[in-house]
């Protein structure tokens, strides 16, 4: 009853499998972090994107309607049923290339979660009007690495931009199904030029496919860690 | 990395009404890094409703040696507590 005509299965499960698949990516900075601080910051961020990821694929099983519940859909599904941009699945790398992936990643999520907190969907307007603020705070903490290497050293300004530069091309694909690049833009551009960094140039060519269940290699060695457990022992519960 | 980071001490505000008290301290390069840092380790349960940081290195304590000489002379004036006087009978306005 709460869905509407308009909203898929498909949709929701892309924003579902982008929280979750960054969650899981986020998480393996747990005891590798460089400082204890930021370690907890990264879990935090980490465990809010697992929580948006419960709602959301919940509310897709329920929109499916084929009785799959969001643990069936996190852990018994292949790389290819997967709908979560590639960005997202990509390597942690070094700390910079983290923190490109999540300020591009959390720019988009908070226009993203702030258009769909005023549409029509009830469902899923609540579940983006929660997830709105905690996607404003993983920005902030985004922008304020991005910033402080940027602007940094020598070593970290080199790093950074070598971030930026490896991940750009990757956010192409976070507005096939939505008209949100300009206002993305207009977000992360200023973060860019206020951390003396260069805003890459269009590449002729995007990579893309993610919505499709078309993904990058490490797309199933990361669902392989991620599922193990549950598909050797089905139902397990702590 | 570790150890060059300078320490904040972090206050909390519990609730609107209630001042901000201590509740321990981060590592953090900068004051707004360790705004974040304090938000993430100290308010994770819905503890506070605002922040402070402070420099660790910017607060000057007494010393635990000095203990006796600052605090022990308190202890035996007990007519510097309001209950130590009498009201008398049919005073009013106070």
């Amino acid at each position: 009853m709460t869905g509407t005509a308009t909203t898929t299965f498909e949709q929701v499960l892309g924003l579902g499998d982008d929280a979750l698949i960054a969650a899981q990516r986020l998480c393996e900075w747990c005891t590798r972090a460089p400082e204890m601080e930021e370690e907890v910051a990264l879990a935090n961020i980490a465990l809010d994107q697992l929580g948006a990821a419960r709602l959301l694929l919940t509310y897709a099983g329920e929109l499916e309607g084929a009785g799959r519940d969001e643990d069936d859909l996190a852990y018994l599904r292949d790389d290819r049923e997967f709908r979560n941009v590639l960005l997202v699945e990509l390597p942690n790398g070094d700390f910079a290339v983290t923190m490109a992936k999540l300020l591009f990643l959390s720019a988009y999520q908070r226009l993203r979660y702030e258009q769909l907190a005023a549409g029509e969907d009830a469902r899923l307007a609540g579940i983006a009007a929660k997830t709105v603020k905690e996607s404003t705070y993983h920005l902030e903490h985004a922008t304020l690495w991005t910033l402080r290497l940027g602007d940094g050293t020598e070593e970290s300004h080199r790093r950074m931009q070598q971030a930026v530069d490896e991940i750009w091309p990757y956010t192409y694909e976070l507005f096939d199904d939505n008209a949100l690049r300009q206002p993305w833009l207009n977000i992360v551009e200023p973060v860019l030029a206020e951390a003396t960094l260069t805003r890459p140039e269009d590449p002729p060519w995007a990579p893309r496919g993610g919505r499709q269940g078309l993904h990058t290699e490490h797309l199933s060695y990361l669902l392989a860690e991620m599922q193990v457990l549950h598909r050797a022992h089905p139902g397990a519960q702590w | 990395m570790s150890g060059q980071w300078p320490l904040w001490e972090v206050f909390v505000r519990p609730r609107r009404g209630l001042s901000h008290t201590h509740v321990g301290s981060v590592h953090a390069p900068d004051a707004a890094t360790a705004l974040q840092n304090a938000r993430d380790v100290y308010t994770r349960r819905q503890e506070g409703v605002s922040i402070w940081v402070v420099p660790a290195a910017q607060i000057t304590a007494s010393s635990p040696d000095e203990k006796d000489a600052y605090f022990d002379p308190a202890a035996d004036k007990i007519y510097r507590h309001p209950t130590f006087y009498h009201v008398p009978e049919g005073a009013k306005h106070l």
